[in-house]
């Protein structure tokens, strides 16, 4: 059975891809390297994994994603979910009614009591929707009318590392795909020079929690499905750059020679892999112009660095990341992960927050604007958000004006843009205390299987067989959250 | 019912019909053949397993209709609702299974449209057409009865065999009309069998040596040789390595730094002193409960405690101790019986008969360690978590003087240790842990062998006494298997974790059966089983392919043809390393690190912890073989991540063979082998100045033959093109050459040294290089 790849219109199927690689059109570049099993070792035919027949499995409203992942869990609470009656009572404790035996972290456990902490910082609602936000978001307040923002994302984890990897990997354990290494294996990739699963990571001031590469693991798929790390170090992909001394024309010479080497190896032993090794080195010359033509800043014209803020040019910060993500994605790129770190505020919140707002709030709001501004919001979806939310009650001394808070799994805001996510909408309501949803939750799993659904994949067919059993993104769960389906 | 399918191959008169009839294109065996008996096990359990155990096989809470398919007694019983039953033997058209699979009605026809398993083709719906035609017989999973050694077949060529293992491979050739390759040529053959034994490529003195000797014994000698080396044990060790999830930190947020390496080089020592392979899983599961321990065996107990370990602050320690047990009875399951049991955490397993019970108590054997959840975040880190083996400076110089030390501080390793009141284990409801049901005592999957709780006790003795007797019908079969992969590229289970119902067929059932059977009568002797392959006239072929072949087997199924595999990912940088001069040998020891790009530890840290920056070792440190190098479980050796390494998050057994742009760039531009290109080019001109004979000697050095005059023509022309553009540009040279840590030749030119390195280099890229062939 063929299993068809890519392209939407084009229902290319694995054999004829191969065909035409051996009609020498050479396109397959680095795109192979999200193609699945394409290039798979071992000489033989690749798997051919039936379940995934017909993909995508209907019309997609996106074609790409960018994940901006505000790693540490933002306060939902300073930030989107408006709640004054946390000011009026300010400082009571939490009525353990609403609490209603929700587990604790190690860390306030041991608390003995639990007040109730009002934000210190003013809100205002913002847009037709009426959208409300803190006085930290001013940018992404003005484009309020483009996003989707979900009041009611809900989760098991109460600890970082768990709650991270559900969010990007359908569970809270174990060495399972992450989500852009589903997309990868789901629809391969557009570009032919650009991996199709990039990972940017950037850090702010407030308390970090680490990242690690298991985020963005290829789990049990090829590892061909891997995010490719892009850093804002020497080399924007590891060893991507040519050692001193050795210019592009010395390269060619080189790799010439190689390929030469290589055909009479071929000719000795007709294993097909050789070829591809050949290719894979094709591959990885064009990539080495490629990927530092994309992450090059110096001819973004002034109008774009103005949008993005001047920290843009600053390889490494996140408004650099989110620019650099809008290329990549302007080029096909797949699925574009950003990591933004320094979100935890267990203490010092007011200060830490303002922090980070500092360094996303502009950049988040331009790449929607700047998306929109190019036609590329409709086939682009933009989320914003972190791993779960934080406690409406304080953890540490409470003060007027100081205040920490611990995390929070029940409820907590994330938002979307583009993508054929309605824009200009809140949905989902918590209770006054910001505790409980009252209305219409939307757990990790609704959340990917909508996600899944707007790139044109049913949650429940996008599956892989391993070690004797189909595996979901979504696992077992999951259903589509409609009311934000545009 | 013994399984009698399985010992066709040695009924001559039905070898035809598995040798050619069970080759499919995806390489799982399935009968095609209209003639001959339809096998349950074969042919038919597949595809029930696949499209009808989900919701009518061993998971109790969802099964539909109360009808099981996996069991003759309800399958044959009347259907619920009174209707005729789901299967009638000999009559197809009055089963109930046979009519909805080949109904055109979706709100009748199985499996339904909502599960999204798809329907059954043609051939599969034939397949059970037939079979229910035949009386549909059941029969025990094949993994699940014990092997007994089959009849070695007789076969046409008869001089081809070296030793039994042809007989079953020639058998099975013989039956699909291909026929064997030659025996490989003297070089590329060296080169395999040195990279399989020792992880690392002949010297040019092992070459000309084997090139000289034209004995009969020639071969053979050589395989002794190289078992005999330190070198063995540690490729020995790599795979194992990947079993026991073994890392140098403690995994998740802050990912704290621990020493488990005294375990890897009591590992390495096992290898090379040949240990039982049951007393090598012994001690490994139960060392610490043997009569009057020693710490050699306690040590070995570290196995099971490889696992990640949080120092999250404000985690619930029973929520990670539960985590930390699940891991331990997945790495048991799944790198010594080949099963995956994880789904029967949450409930019963849908496939193989495993229930959440018998789950919870094979859990219950690691429930009862000394261990807790959580001690502290990472301010209080140590580099062991209880239960903790110290050893003492004399410990380190007597009993466990494989231990290769820094120092001579005293070192702890985290181990098995069980408390003295048994803590009781609960079968957790969804796989929560706090969701406690039903207390469980502690036995192992019934399924797969009965724990006779009179005869073992019921802890991890026990547990290590079941798992290693004979007659448990894993254990030996899962090892050969996994060794075989490791000399072929492909277990003769291409499943190596899934010897279940929804796992992969045994290709050559009959030579896995008494490989298995033949490993255990000669106890469990692993460097027997080693040398019985590698000098088998199978393991011997020349690795090249034809079109036809190609076509007819293209991922070498009948193994018609030698391995022809790119080396693991550690075994990529030994190859650079040692072919260059600049490998350092040392065995064991903690893990060190060499170079990688810059930023990637401190890009993804918390900003707490000794490894939140990257401090790459000098010296000599350099230049360890890849197993050494220092494992951060968040950010794993990146260039061993590309060459496909396993990231050692959980027990993994068979790792994926990828072939990427990455890997190019990794070759190209990676330091350390542009430092070996370097050394390697200085060295040589050092010493001559003849051009051809410096590409001859780097060549015959770094691909283990000799090169043809093509090749040597085509290298001396780009050597001379880059000596002239150097010489032009000396400044260039220069910067060329100035790449890692080892000192300079101070009596190479500048101009040849350059040149000559970048031959080098761009032997090093060959793909045959880092392939065995």
């Amino acid at each position: 059975m063929e299993k068809p790849i890519f392209d939407y219109g084009v229902n290319t199927t694995r054999r004829h891809f191969l065909s035409k690689l051996s009609l020498g059109l050479g396109s397959a570049a680095l795109g192979s390297l999200l193609i699945p099993d394409l290039f798979k070792g071992g000489g033989g035919e690749p798997d051919v994994n039936e379940l995934m027949a017909g993909l995508p499995h209907f019309a997609p409203k996106a074609k790409r994603v960018i994940y901006l992942f505000q790693n540490g869990a933002p306060s939902q609470l300073d930030l989107f979910d408006y709640k004054p009656m946390l000011n009026k009572m300010h400082g009571q404790d939490l009525p353990e009614s609403i609490r209603g035996g929700q587990r604790l972290t190690g860390m306030t456990a041991n608390q003995a009591k639990f007040p109730l902490a009002g934000s210190i910082f003013n809100f205002k609602q913002h847009g037709k929707s009426g959208a409300w936000m803190s006085e930290l978001l001013p940018h992404m307040a003005g484009i309020a009318d483009d996003l989707c923002i979900i009041k009611t994302l809900n989760t098991e984890a109460i600890n970082h590392d768990p709650a991270l990897t559900f969010f990007q990997t359908g569970a809270q354990v174990g060495n399972r795909p992450s989500f852009g290494a589903w997309l990868s294996y789901g629809l391969g990739s557009e570009n032919q020079n650009l991996p199709g699963f990039c990972v940017l990571l950037s850090r702010g001031k407030g308390n970090g929690q680490g990242v690690y590469s298991k985020l963005w693991t290829n789990g049990f798929l090829d590892s061909v499905h891997q995010g490719v790390q892009f850093s804002s170090g020497e080399n924007p992909v590891l060893y991507l750059n040519d050692p001193d001394g050795m210019d592009r024309t010395q390269r060619r010479k080189m790799l010439d020679n190689l390929a030469e080497l290589n055909q009479g190896t071929f000719n000795d032993f007709g294993d097909p892999e050789i070829t591809a090794k050949v290719q894979q080195y094709e591959m990885a010359f064009r990539m080495q112009t490629a990927v530092p033509e994309i992450t090059d800043m110096s001819k973004e014209p002034e109008s774009i660095v103005k949008m993005y803020g001047p920290e843009c040019l600053v390889p490494g910060t996140y408004a650099a990341n989110c620019l650099l993500a809008r290329k990549l994605s302007e080029q096909g790129v797949r699925f574009v992960q950003l990591y933004h770190q320094g979100w935890d505020s267990h203490g010092g919140l007011p200060t830490e927050i303002k922090g980070q707002c500092m360094d996303v709030d502009q950049a988040s709001a331009a790449l929607v604007t700047d998306l929109k501004q190019r036609g590329l919001l409709d086939e682009t979806l933009v989320i914003w958000g972190g791993e779960f939310g934080r406690t409406n009650y304080c953890q540490g001394t409470l003060t007027k004006d100081n205040y920490g808070r611990d995390h929070h799994p029940r409820a907590f805001t994330v938002w979307m843009a583009g993508g054929g996510i309605k824009p200009g909408m809140v949905y989902g309501e918590t209770d006054e205390f910001g505790y409980n949803i009252v209305k219409d939750p939307v757990h990790v799993h609704d959340f990917h299987a909508t996600i899944l659904n707007q790139l044109g994949l049913d949650h429940e067919k996008l599956v892989y067989k391993h070690q004797g059993r189909r595996y979901r993104l979504t696992d077992v769960a999951g259903k589509l959250v409609k009311g934000i389906i545009a | 019912m013994k399984k009698k399918f399985l010992y066709l191959g040695v009924l001559s008169g039905a070898v035809a019909f598995l040798a050619v009839s069970c080759f499919k294109k995806n390489g799982v065996l399935q009968s095609q053949s209209g003639s001959e008996a339809v096998s349950y096990n074969f042919d038919i359990r597949p595809i029930l397993s696949d499209k009808c155990f989900a919701c009518h096989g061993p998971d109790s809470k969802k099964r539909e209709a109360g009808l099981r398919l996996d069991l003759a007694e309800s399958a044959y019983a009347k259907l619920k609702d009174g209707k005729g039953v789901a299967i009638f033997p000999g009559k197809p058209e009055q089963s109930e299974v046979y009519r909805r699979i080949t109904s055109a009605d979706p709100s009748y026809q199985m499996p339904t449209p909502e599960s999204h398993l798809g329907l059954l083709n043609e051939s599969e719906i034939g397949l059970v057409k037939k079979w229910i035609e035949e009386g549909a017989k059941y029969e025990r999973h094949w993994a699940f009865t014990t092997p007994v050694l089959p009849a070695v077949p007789e076969v046409s060529k008869e001089d081809w065999p070296k030793n039994e293992i042809d007989n079953f491979v020639l058998r099975k050739m013989e039956g699909a009309g291909l026929t064997p390759n030659d025996e490989a040529a003297k070089s590329y053959l060296l080169k395999r069998v040195a990279l399989d034994l020792t992880g690392l490529p002949p010297t040019v003195e092992m070459q000309k040596q084997f090139e000289a000797d034209k004995s009969d014994k020639a071969y053979e000698k050589v395989v002794d040789q190289l078992l005999a080396q330190k070198t063995y044990g540690e490729k020995m060790a790599v795979h194992w390595l990947d079993v026991a999830r073994y890392a140098d930190s403690y995994g998740y947020q802050d990912d704290e730094v621990r020493t488990q390496w005294p375990w890897r080089d009591w590992l390495i020592n096992a290898f090379n002193k040949n240990m039982k392979y049951d007393q090598f899983l012994m001690w490994q599961i139960a060392g610490d409960m043997l009569p009057n321990a020693n710490k050699e065996q306690i040590l070995a107990t570290a196995f099971f405690r490889n696992h990640k370990y949080t120092e999250e602050g404000g985690v619930i320690p029973e929520e990670y101790r539960i985590e930390y047990n699940i891991d331990k009875t997945k790495t048991f399951s799944t790198g010594v019986l080949g099963l995956t049991v994880e789904c029967a955490q949450c409930h019963d397993h849908k496939y193989d008969p495993i229930s959440q019970e018998d789950y919870y108590r094979m859990f219950a054997f690691f429930n009862n360690s000394k261990e807790l959840g959580f001690e502290g975040d990472i301010s209080q880190t140590k580099p062991a978590k209880n239960p903790i083996m110290t050893i003492s400076d004399e410990e380190a110089k007597t009993l466990l003087s494989f231990i290769n030390r820094p120092d001579t501080s005293r070192l702890m390793v985290s181990v098995l240790g069980d408390l003295d009141t048994l803590r009781p284990t609960h079968i957790l409801n969804r796989g929560s842990y706090d969701a406690p049901g039903r207390v469980v005592t502690a036995s192992a999957l019934p399924a797969v062998m009965r724990f006779d709780t009179l005869k073992l006790p019921q802890n991890r003795l026990g547990l290590a006494k079941w798992t290693t007797s004979k007659s448990n019908p894993l254990t030996a079969r899962v090892f050969i298997n996994q060794i075989w992969q490791e000399f072929f590229g492909r277990g003769i289970v291409k499943s190596t974790g899934d010897f279940g119902m929804q796992g992969d067929l045994p290709t050559n059932p009959a030579l896995l059966d008494w490989l298995a059977v033949d490993f255990m009568n000669h106890g469990w002797d692993i460097k027997r089983l080693v040398k019985q392959i590698v000098t088998s006239a199978t393991y011997r072929q020349s690795a090249k392919v034809t079109d036809e072949k190609l076509k007819a087997d293209p991922e070498n199924i009948y193994l018609s043809r030698g391995p022809r595999y790119r080396l693991p990912a550690e075994l990529v940088r030994d190859m650079v390393l040692s072919t260059s001069g600049l490998l350092n040998p040392k065995i064991g020891g903690p893990s060190v690190k060499p170079y990688q790009p810059k930023g990637m530890w401190e890009a993804a840290t918390s900003g707490r912890g000794t490894l939140r920056t990257y401090q790459q070792d000098k010296g000599d440190a350099l230049y360890r073989r890849g197993m050494y190098t220092f494992i951060k479980l968040t950010v794993p050796p990146p260039s061993m991540i590309i060459f496909d390494a396993s990231n050692r998050d959980h027990c993994e057994v068979k790792r994926s063979k990828t072939n990427t742009p990455l890997q190019a760039l990794v070759m190209l531009n990676d330091p350390t082998v542009l430092e070996a290109s370097r050394v390697f080019a200085e060295r040589l001109v050092a010493k001559s100045t003849d051009i051809e004979s410096n590409i001859r000697s780097s060549f015959q050095a770094i691909v283990c033959r000799q090169p043809t005059d093509k090749e040597v023509e085509l290298l001396k022309k780009y050597y001379n093109e880059e000596a002239t553009m150097f010489s032009k540009q000396k400044d260039n040279a220069a910067k060329v050459l100035n790449v890692g840590e080892f000192p300079h030749e101070a009596k190479a030119d500048k101009v040849r040294a350059a040149a000559l390195m970048r031959v080098i280099n761009t032997l090093y890229n060959m793909e045959e290089t880092i392939t065995k062939s």
